[in-house]
């Protein structure tokens, strides 16, 4: 990056270098430095060259390893050939380019076909997975060779998705398998804690907060998110307190009452926060942003809400408009200029005063 | 880091990207004003020298592209149609040939010659041969097998799948029905419970995730997310993905294309994506997250969506109240002057804002969008305000994701790379003409951040062609 600085992520997740590239290559059962053609056993393959046409567009010049590795995949993918060299020929093309969803395909008919031992595949899954998790065939792949081994699988898949999240606490892919791994075949005991954790660690990390919500809106120990709702509540209010600017628990805040919107209005907690945040006057968007929902589904506020949000507002041009609603919009459109229009037609939404 | 002991990983990774997009803003604000206008140029010339030039020969790093070559003639030829520019009739002749190459024969595109086929391939594809337009390019295009494939790729719950045995999620339904809908094949069996698919993937955020229970993300971005990113894509990379669509949008789209939008909770769809406009000017993908270029579209678009509904469907539409307020309203039924489709639009507002304005008779001709309630301005006549920071976007995307040499990027730092110059140049166009009154009149020049001659072309949002492109395949679709 331009002034030295690496990217963080960069630093833990560095381009797979061609080292482990080449470990996966020497992996994969081929003598060093003998290409396919020249391998008795692939004496009695005719290679399939791509039907590229006399001027094609997007032409990729393509290493002579790669070329060669797909001329044999689309040989013996035609032929429909369930073979164990086939399906190591698989293994090939996948190092090669692990985004060709079409030798993962036939991978897994050969992995059917063959019988091949699964708790290997979740090996070779691993290696793949090393230089590049955020492969959506992967994942796929994954989730099928998982569900296959069922329950059994099940402590290996935590283990691997917790591993990851620990080098990259918000990748996609990894959150997308733990909880579908939750789902299919359980495990919830220990998920809020581990939400927890990786909270205590960062409490802006927004894939903690949606885990969480998952955990305590899905888990069939917890009894749901009314049964939730108290502790959570507490919970999320506290982290608020301590970071107002963090969006993260204020959308949570608001997830927490998604069934039942009266009590939402109602909670005096609810209001408490905003009225908090508004009267530390620092860091105070998500409070009014609040509020103005709150109003607008019916809210009746005390003196307390509109003198907090009078002392907000610090211009003396005009008076702050006598509708509480308005007013908060006014004060928005001022400090979150860069959503001035959005505060704006919020302002235009607003139902008529009683 | 060490310098950053206290802050969280989120934190400090915020500040890293703040800090050099600031001194980019800074320096700028420095300059002289010559010096200013020439640093806010869209350099036409040298993107489309870089995108052509991709069309033509790529290098060895792109075999992990090698599964997604549709999408790289989309990315190229929308980025190109988008300036305005055309492709010589033998390149254009070329990409058609090679297209049907990717063609199945029982329907569908895959990401190569002789690979299976896939249905974001085939939404790249589409869009590669509808913005190319004419006869050939449009009748290359097996209608009839294509449909075949798409019902086959519809899992009994609704929703879609990727490809034969692949992957169901948000994106494979938009693609599908964006396809379909583009080719003039959408009926009852395709849309049949996509919308409760879609509708269960809105989280307690407000924005749509990939699968039931996953976080609320404008989507993933391959080359970002993952902090490999695109430098390794040019250089010595191992990473690929097929995928480089993002989830908001795609389930918005999808909502609109079926017409079932309403069904959405839209105001908390409508705040969720607002505030992840961040101080860098541009979008972020999730709460909390970096900026990213792609999502100057990915996000970006959502707003030229919005905007489309509401000029359809009246101005009063979007309703801010959670859905509750869903009673039957009248219905109102906009003039068919809304000659850029969006079908079906037209007849659905039953549940328009029923608690304002009781379906008032619109005038399609005069569509009133986000009107701009400033007591300074009404006296003005009314415009349309979008509802992000278009301008701010502009400079986020000049300044910080244009390559002056050619190409757009992720971020300062980051390489530039086909799929975020697409993406790029698609929200700057949205941004440009997210103030027009109607598609067809030119945008005022204070809609156009640094010189008019950045105007880019207006695109249609629900399928991110360029508009005159979309109009030619609608008519030619319609007929046959
Ligand atoms: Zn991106």
């Amino acid at each position: 990056m331009a002034n030295g600085h690496p990217s963080f992520l960069a630093l833990l997740f560095p381009p797979p270098a061609l080292g482990s590239y080449r470990t996966l290559k020497m992996e994969s059962d081929e003598p060093d430095g003998h290409s396919l053609s020249r391998r008795v056993e692939w004496c009695d393959v005719t290679p399939l060259p791509q039907d590229d046409g006399p001027n094609p567009v997007v032409p990729i010049a393509y290493k002579e390893e790669f070329r060669e590795t797909m001329d044999y995949f689309r040989a013996i993918y035609q032929a429909d050939e369930r073979s164990p060299r086939a399906f190591r020929l698989t293994r090939q093309a996948i190092v090669a380019n692990p985004g060709n969803y079409t030798v993962w395909h036939f991978r897994r008919l050969l992995l059917q076909t063959l019988n091949v031992d699964l708790y290997e595949e979740l090996d070779f899954l691993q290696q793949i997975a090393n230089s590049n998790s955020k492969n959506y065939q992967l994942w796929h792949h994954r989730r099928w060779v998982v569900e296959r081994l069922g329950i059994d699988a099940r402590a290996k898949e935590l283990q691997l998705t917790k591993k990851i999240l620990s080098l990259d606490a918000k990748n996609y892919h990894a959150w997308s398998h733990r909880q579908w791994v939750l789902q299919a075949l359980g495990g919830w005991e220990d998920e809020l804690d581990y939400c927890q954790q990786l909270l205590e660690e960062d409490i802006f990390n927004n894939s903690a907060w949606n885990q969480r919500y998952f955990v305590i809106t899905r888990s069939p120990f917890l009894g749901g998110l009314k049964a939730m709702r108290e502790s959570e509540v507490r919970y999320t209010v506290e982290a608020i307190l301590a970071k107002p600017e963090n969006e993260s628990p204020w959308r949570y805040l608001r997830g927490l009452y998604k069934d039942n919107i009266e009590v939402w209005v109602n909670d005096p907690q609810i209001s408490l926060v905003c009225l908090k945040v508004m009267n530390a006057k620092s860091n105070y968007v998500f409070a009014l942003s609040m509020l103005l929902d709150l109003l607008c589904h019916g809210f009746q506020p005390s003196e307390e809400f509109r003198d907090a949000v009078d002392a907000l507002w610090t211009s003396d041009n005009h008076p702050l408009d006598s509708d509480l609603a308005k007013a908060v919009c006014c004060i928005l459109e001022h400090v979150d200029s860069l959503r001035a229009s959005y505060w704006r037609w919020r302002k235009s939404k607003l139902p008529l005063a009683a | 880091m060490e310098s950053f002991p206290s802050l969280t990983v989120t934190q400090r990774d915020q500040i890293l990207v703040e800090q050099q997009v600031f001194n980019i803003y800074k320096a700028f604000y420095d300059m002289p004003p010559s010096s200013q206008s020439l640093m806010l140029e869209l350099q036409r010339e040298n993107h489309v020298e870089y995108l052509t030039n991709g069309l033509k020969h790529l290098g060895p790093s792109f075999c992990v592209l090698d599964a997604n070559r549709p999408w790289l003639c989309y990315w190229i030829i929308h980025s190109i149609a988008l300036m305005d520019e055309f492709l010589d009739p033998e390149l254009e002749d070329n990409t058609i040939d090679f297209l049907s190459r990717c063609q199945d024969p029982n329907g569908g595109y895959g990401g190569g010659p002789g690979q299976m086929p896939h249905v974001a391939t085939t939404y790249a594809a589409v869009n590669s041969l509808v913005t190319l337009g004419g006869d050939k390019a449009l009748c290359s295009i097996n209608r009839e097998k294509l449909y075949t494939f798409l019902r086959r790729m519809k899992d009994p719950n609704g929703a879609f799948r990727m490809h034969d045995d692949g992957e169901i999620d948000v994106r494979a339904c938009y693609t599908a029905i964006s396809v379909a809908s583009l080719l003039n094949i959408l009926d009852d069996d395709l849309v049949q419970d996509v919308g409760n698919y879609i509708l269960s993937c809105q989280t307690y955020e407000g924005g749509i995730a990939g699968e039931p229970g996953s976080e609320a993300h404008g989507g993933i971005c391959q080359f970002v997310a993952c902090g490999i990113a695109s430098i390794q894509y040019e250089k010595a990379s191992t990473s690929s993905d097929n995928l480089f669509i993002r989830y908001t949008f795609c389930g918005l789209a999808t909502m609109i294309l079926i017409n079932e939008v309403d069904r959405l909770d839209l105001s908390s769809l409508i705040d969720w994506v607002v505030f992840r406009q961040g101080v860098e000017a541009g979008f972020q993908g999730r709460t909390n997250k970096l900026v990213d270029g792609c999502y100057s579209f990915w996000q970006g678009g959502v707003f030229a969506l919005l905007k489309r509904l509401q000029s359809t469907k009246g101005e009063q539409s979007v309703p801010m109240g959670d859905g509750e307020d869903s009673g039957a309203g009248s219905p109102q039924t906009t003039a068919s002057s809304d000659a850029t489709g969006a079908e079906g639009l037209n007849e659905d507002s039953s549940q328009a804002g029923s608690h304002f304005e009781q379906g008032e008779p619109h005038d399609a001709s005069c569509p009133v969008v986000v009107e701009n309630i400033d007591h300074n301005s009404s006296k003005r006549r009314a415009k349309v305000e979008p509802l992000f920071n278009c301008l701010a976007l502009q400079q986020y995307i000049l300044l910080c994701a244009q390559e002056p040499g050619g190409g757009l990027r992720d971020k300062p730092g980051k390489s530039r790379d086909h799929y975020h110059t697409c993406y790029c140049l698609s929200g700057l166009s949205v941004c440009q003409h997210s103030w027009s009154e109607d598609e067809d009149s030119p945008p005022l020049p204070s809609a156009i951040l640094g010189s008019y001659s950045n105007l880019l072309e207006p695109i249609h949002p629900l399928y991110n062609v360029v508009l005159d492109r979309y109009q030619e395949a609608h008519e030619f679709f319609s007929r046959s």
